[in-house]
């Protein structure tokens, strides 16, 4: 048990370095902008005091080097600083109680959560299932119709899909609501009706690559000898399944599914601005448009964050489930 | 709640039938293999592929389903054109080329026939297009068809978009700046990402170790949040400037998208790299550049090619999302996602004119149309490739 | 005797490229209780899809097209999938080629055991393990108490191999298929694995059809041989009758391989300096040794054998030869004067005269060039010919590989035989005019007759050219055919070195002893006269272990 342990521990370490280099990647970035960016906030009406009161309240005047010190300080601590729209407000207004990044993302993530949660739930047992029902009835024609329809789903644009699902669920049969309004406390029912166009969106996209990838894993799989092997034993075609391929399958499978969580994150930032969703992925796109980079900073290192801890866990469950690994020679 | 119950209903009493009907054909033929071997899926399969049609023919005759109609006509005319254009080429070309359409699949047939036409549109546009792709024209009016008994307008086909705009036009210029703008990255990004894919196959070590480990941190971001925030910093540099804002676009799409064919460089590269016949012209005292050159990149091309066509997907759809999300292609220039973006609200009032719904659809179609065309030639270069090893 | 199987005039067919291709063309044979048939063909004489189709089994994209598979009264192409099962692992075993693979890596050995017994009812679970571990105590396995709760991965080739012939025999089947089981190991542990089989095999009275591309082995195993040839029966015996008098031409080539010898050239002249002295070399992959303290020569002209099991060492000499891995220690000399220990540091000319053969044609052939290309590259490079002088050096060499120029110049190498292939690998060696050739297990990828031909190929181009040869190969056979003299290799270290004459003749060191006697020969009663020698428990690889390589 202990090469696991060791290789596991190995493995969280790097993921850690990881994120520590992408939050650098991140900040280098943004520190890459030309100039004052005080002054671009403001804009060219600024007065030099509003310009330079910003300078001070986001520490432009320190060095690179002592400024991420201080943001990844904050941010470990949940303090991601105040957003650029804030601070024009509150000098102009003149009052103190700034809203924090960290204030106006944590609803907004809880939201996106919701729906990747929701989409998790329909798309995995479903893509699965149908992955699993394709490799097994493998080019017959149940197969190559899954084929053509994963294709054509993985290859339009997720826009595409969301209008079609609005066009036929919420104009032409107005089953469910086209824009998703999710407010603080709802009910779980009507959250879920305004949750139910987006995921299904999300479902289509991410269902065909998570159904293609089962099929290739199970696929890869029963063309092992030794499925051949139980076969020629005598073992039931549902033994065969369940006692031999399964629990070879469970790594390949689970990396599928964590991927395709991972893939999710990128997804939800364009289904959301289609159903003006209220989750990060809005606010995100909303803060790129207006500039503001302290909230575009936290929404990437927040993505940044749970692809990488996504893969992580891919990579740790498939170490778990490997019998060379854990029990070594 | 009651169409969650019917659905479930119907899939209860399709399992029902399925088990009777595999039950009668037992019995009918005296066990005959066909039904004693038939497993219980493939018997559901059956029934549910009958519901499936029957359903189809029932939408068809429904009145109010215009797209269903027009989806599954358009289905069927893409397919017999595929079909026709595959015969064709069975019978027209050089050797090679009628041996190449003679194995190859409807699908792959439908996406060169696909992938043709646009390249047709995309270089030929000005010629095509009858408007020109910023000129306004008249008032919005985005109903099509032209009949003016419908609130059409016969002079644009399409119609008009919210700044009366010929929408026709548009589409036909949004091949060529979407398609061309996308096409250019891809070559970038192959440029860079391959090359240096392959000197780390080659070279190793060192330089295989950092150039690796940088890809890795660069992929540890999802690619479109992290072309998004490039996005914001370059418009930032880019200070208004709109064809600057552009190249940008290209540059960092290229740079986000190469690791990723760095990645499969450096892998179909180092399985090629421990061949014996790489080892016999190493021993033969060959330079890098005739290894590179002459083994490595004749045997790597097969894959760099599919993979060329997935990337250019990939790409298409990223420029297409970041220009919906409005900080990609920027206007005047006419571009298929700042058109799904622009016309998109319209599909709310589908439900008083159905039609409207026609151009932000078409739009986004289009690009589905080119990747799902592009996606079906890459699987058939990949299973021929596979195919092949076996 | 009563009969068990019977197939007769069976036709398969196989799925490539969406047509159906034949693979057995009307076959047919019968198997009685107890009786053990041997199936011997070369590679693509479609024996294992036989096999397979004997248990009424087929793999994908293979069908049966016509005949019929009676096993004891029931027709197996047309019974039910739920008969069948019932008979597959209860009454017909399967034991297959490669057993790492074959076992599935998520579970222990014992719970793969007994799934068949208790699966059909057979036996409890605690008798099906108990019954386990008696059996692999027959089969001798080490430690059969404990053995069996270990992972397919922590148990090595030979013993996982028996442990599979174990799970076969769980049921106390009537018939086990054996497909080429002992095909991917090493021959000392071939013996223990053959041994066992033939023991357990006996003692139950199993009938089985042995198949196997290895005359010898088969011999050992069989009481008839059927020898086929690209999905024809050529012709059928029982073994003695068939070893002794073959009928057809066919199956008299192949019984004929074994008798290629060269003339014993004289002596290597005292005080000639070798054309290769490897002096003191030891080598490492990173901490790992695996090369210690290795010397011999290779004299001009002669030809070289070095023998040894896989993990012995012997490609890696080679790859110190080459300059490919720069040994820790020691060097190697060229005519007299030392070669720089890699090979980016050694000069055009000293690369042109030592160069290599491998053994597997497939890789070592660039796949996106012709056969010309090939050829011409390292004339052009090397001897710096162009146009029409170098057309006609590729064309000579060609010619000399014995492959038209006209024919095959044009060819990829996709479009060629593994033979043909080989011979492209030599040619190109050739084009380099080296005066050394480093073959790698040059034959032991091809079929006997083919790889007969290949080293007739190489004793003439020896004889023309004066080469010298530096032989790798596992298989004595070769070495006997083709060596001057003899270097055995074990774990790194030269257990003996010597003309041919002196180490295949007594006294032998141990374990070239051991490796010679290893080797199964034509005579049906071999292994018996072995095994009554050496001692049922001193045979294989536990008593290679025993052999201390210091000495």
């Amino acid at each position: 048990m202990s090469t696991v342990l060791r290789i596991i521990l190995q493995r969280l370490a790097l993921g850690l370095l990881t994120l520590v280099i992408v939050s650098i990647v991140i900040f280098a970035a943004v520190n890459s902008l030309p100039g004052d960016f005080a002054q671009a906030i403001l804009g060219q009406a600024a007065t030099p005091e509003a310009v330079a009161a910003i300078r001070t309240q986001i520490g432009l005047d320190d060095p690179p080097v002592t400024r991420y010190m201080l943001w990844l300080y904050g941010a470990v601590q949940g303090d991601l600083g105040i957003s650029f729209a804030q601070a024009n407000f509150t000098t102009f207004t003149g009052s103190s109680n700034n809203v924090t990044v960290a204030d106006q993302i944590a609803p907004r993530f809880a939201n996106t959560m919701f729906l990747a949660g929701v989409t998790a739930a329909i798309a995995v047992p479903l893509a699965v299932t149908l992955g699993i029902l394709a490799a097994l009835y493998r080019n017959s024609v149940f197969d190559r119709a899954a084929n053509i329809f994963t294709l054509s789903s993985i290859s339009s644009p997720e826009f595409f899909v969301a209008y079609v699902l609005i066009l036929f669920l919420a104009v032409l049969n107005p089953i469910l609501p086209s824009l998703s309004n999710i407010y603080a406390d709802m009910a779980m029912g009507a959250r879920l009706k305004a949750t139910l166009l987006p995921a299904l969106t999300l479902t289509l996209v991410v269902t065909a690559h998570m159904m293609r990838m089962t099929r290739a894993a199970i696929i890869n799989l029963l063309a092992s000898p030794y499925i051949e092997m139980a076969r020629l034993k005598g073992i039931s075609p549902l033994r065969v399944i369940l006692r031999h391929a399964l629990p070879n399958a469970l790594a390949p499978i689970i990396n599928v599914i964590a991927l395709n969580l991972a893939y999710l994150i990128t997804g939800v930032v364009v289904v959301e601005v289609v159903f003006v969703y209220p989750g990060i992925g809005q606010l995100f796109v909303d803060s790129v448009k207006i500039r503001d980079i302290p909230v575009v900073q936290a929404c990437c290192l927040i993505f940044a964050a749970a692809y990488i801890l996504l893969n992580l866990t891919a990579d740790i469950l498939s170490i778990l489930s490997n019998p060379r690994l854990r029990h070594p020679k | 709640m009651s169409v969650w119950l019917w659905i479930v209903l119907a899939f209860v009493g399709m399992g029902v039938l399925a088990w009777v009907g595999r039950r009668v054909g037992q019995m009918a033929t005296s066990n005959a293999p066909r039904f004693r071997d038939m497993p219980y899926g493939v018997a559901f399969g059956y029934v549910f592929a009958a519901a499936c049609i029957l359903g189809g023919i029932w939408l068809w005759f429904l009145p109010g389903a215009v797209f269903f109609r027009w989806a599954v006509q358009g289905f069927v005319l893409f397919a017999i054109a595929a079909f026709v254009f595959r015969l064709v080429f069975r019978h027209v070309g050089t050797a090679a080329t009628k041996r190449l359409f003679r194995a190859m699949p409807l699908t792959a047939a439908f996406g060169i026939l696909v992938i043709i036409i646009y390249a047709v549109l995309a270089i030929f546009a000005g010629a095509i297009a009858p408007y020109g792709q910023s000129e306004i024209l008249g008032a919005a009016n985005v109903v099509p068809g032209g009949d003016p008994a419908m609130g059409g307008n016969p002079l644009y086909p399409l119609g008009t978009d919210q700044i009366g705009r010929d929408i026709l036009s548009r589409l036909i210029y949004g091949a060529q700046n979407t398609v061309g703008i996308a096409f250019v990255t891809t070559l970038i990004a192959f440029f860079l990402g391959g090359s240096l894919g392959f000197l780390a196959a080659t070279v190793g070590g060192w330089l295989d170790q950092l150039l690796s480990r940088a890809v890795d941190v660069l992929m540890a971001i999802p690619s479109l949040i992290f072309s998004l925030l490039l996005m914001t910093i370059a418009s930032v540099w880019a200070d208004g400037e709109k064809a600057l804002l552009t190249v940008y676009m290209i540059l960092i799409i290229a740079v986000i998208d190469s690791t990723r064919v760095f990645r499969l460089a450096r892998a179909v590269g180092t399985g090629i790299v421990v061949m014996d016949y790489i080892e016999a012209a190493r021993l033969r005292g060959e330079g890098m550049g005739w290894i590179v050159f002459r083994e490595i990149l004749p045997n790597a091309m097969a894959p760099l090619l599919a993979e060329f066509g997935l990337r250019f997907c990939f790409v298409f759809l990223t420029i297409a999302s970041l220009s919906f999300l409005g900080v990609g292609i920027q206007p005047p220039l006419a571009d298929w996602g700042t058109m799904v973006r622009d016309l998109g609200p319209f599909i709310n009032f589908a439900a008083f004119a159905p039609l409207v719904a026609t151009a932000p659809l078409m739009a986004a179609g289009a690009i589905a149309l080119l990747t799902v065309a592009v996606n079906f030639v890459v699987d058939w270069m990949l299973q021929k490739s596979s195919g092949l090893k076996e | 005797m009563s009969r068990l199987l019977t197939i007769s005039d069976i036709y398969l067919e196989g799925r490539s490229e969406e047509v159906w291709q034949p693979i057995i063309n009307g076959v047919s044979l019968t198997l009685d209780k107890g009786e053990v048939l041997g199936l011997i063909g070369e590679s693509g004489a479609g024996k294992s899809t036989l096999g397979l189709a004997a248990m009424g089994f087929v793999r994908d994209g293979v069908r049966i097209k016509s005949g019929t598979v009676n096993f004891d009264g029931t027709e197996l192409t047309t019974a039910s999938a739920e008969t069948k099962r019932g008979l597959l692992g209860k009454r017909i075993a399967y034991v297959a080629q490669s057993a790492a693979a074959s076992f599935n890596p998520a579970h222990r050995l014992i719970d793969q055991h007994i799934e068949a017994p208790v699966q059909h009812r057979v036996r409890s679970r605690s008798e099906s393990i108990q019954d386990g571990m008696d059996l692999y105590a027959r089969l001798r396995l080490p430690d059969p108490d404990h053995i069996g709760f270990r992972y397919p991965h922590q148990v090595s080739g030979g013993q996982l191999q028996r442990a599979m012939t174990a799970m076969a025999m769980a049921c106390r089947p009537d018939l086990i298929i054996f497909d080429e089981p002992t095909t991917a190991l090493d021959v000392t542990t071939q013996i223990e694995v053959l041994a066992a089989i033939r023991e357990i095999v006996e003692q139950f009275g199993t009938a089985a059809i042995y198949i196997t591309h290895d005359l010898a082995v088969v011999a050992q195993m069989a009481d008839r041989i059927k020898v086929l040839l690209k999905g024809d029966e050529v012709e059928e015996a029982d073994t003695r009758t068939m070893l002794s008098t073959p009928k057809e031409d066919y199956t008299k080539s192949l019984w004929a391989v074994r008798g290629f010898t060269r003339p014993v050239k004289p002596p290597v002249p005292a005080g000639q300096t070798p054309l290769v002295s490897i002096q003191g070399v030891t080598a490492a992959y990173g901490k790992a040794k695996v090369l210690e303290d290795v010397s011999f020569d290779i004299p001009s002209g002669r030809t070289v054998a070095v023998v040894g099991e896989s993990g012995s060492g012997k490609s890696t000499a080679a790859r110190c030869i080459t300059g490919l891995l720069p040994p820790v220690e020691g060097q190697i000399l060229f005519d007299g004067a030392p070669l720089p220990a890699t090979y980016k540091k050694r000069s055009k000319d000293q690369l042109r005269q030592v160069q290599m053969i491998y053994q597997m044609a497939d890789t070592a052939l660039n796949p996106r060039m012709s056969i010309g290309q090939i050829i011409a590259r390292p004339v052009q490079f090397y001897m710096g010919l162009r146009g029409s002088a170098l057309r006609n050096r590729v064309n000579d060499l060609l010619n000399q590989i014995e492959l038209p120029p006209e024919q095959y110049a044009h060819r990829l190498p996709s479009e060629l035989s593994g033979g043909q292939k080989q011979r492209v690998g030599i040619a190109r060696a050739l084009a380099a005019e080296p005066r050394m050739i480093i073959c790698d297990e040059v034959t032991s990828a091809l079929d006997q007759l083919v790889a007969e031909g290949i080293l007739r190929l190489l004793a003439k181009l020896q004889d023309e050219l004066g080469l010298a040869y530096m032989f790798i190969t596992h298989d004595l056979a070769t070495v006997r055919a083709i060596a001057d003299s003899v270097v055995v290799m074990k774990d790194g270290r030269v257990v003996e070195q010597g003309t041919k004459e002196e180490v295949f003749n007594p006294p032998h060191h141990p374990y070239t002893d051991l490796l010679l006697s290893s080797v199964p020969e034509m005579d049906p009663d071999w292994l018996d006269n072995l095994l009554s020698s050496r001692g049922v428990d001193n045979i294989g690889d536990e008593a290679a272990d025993k052999i201390s390589v210091e000495s």
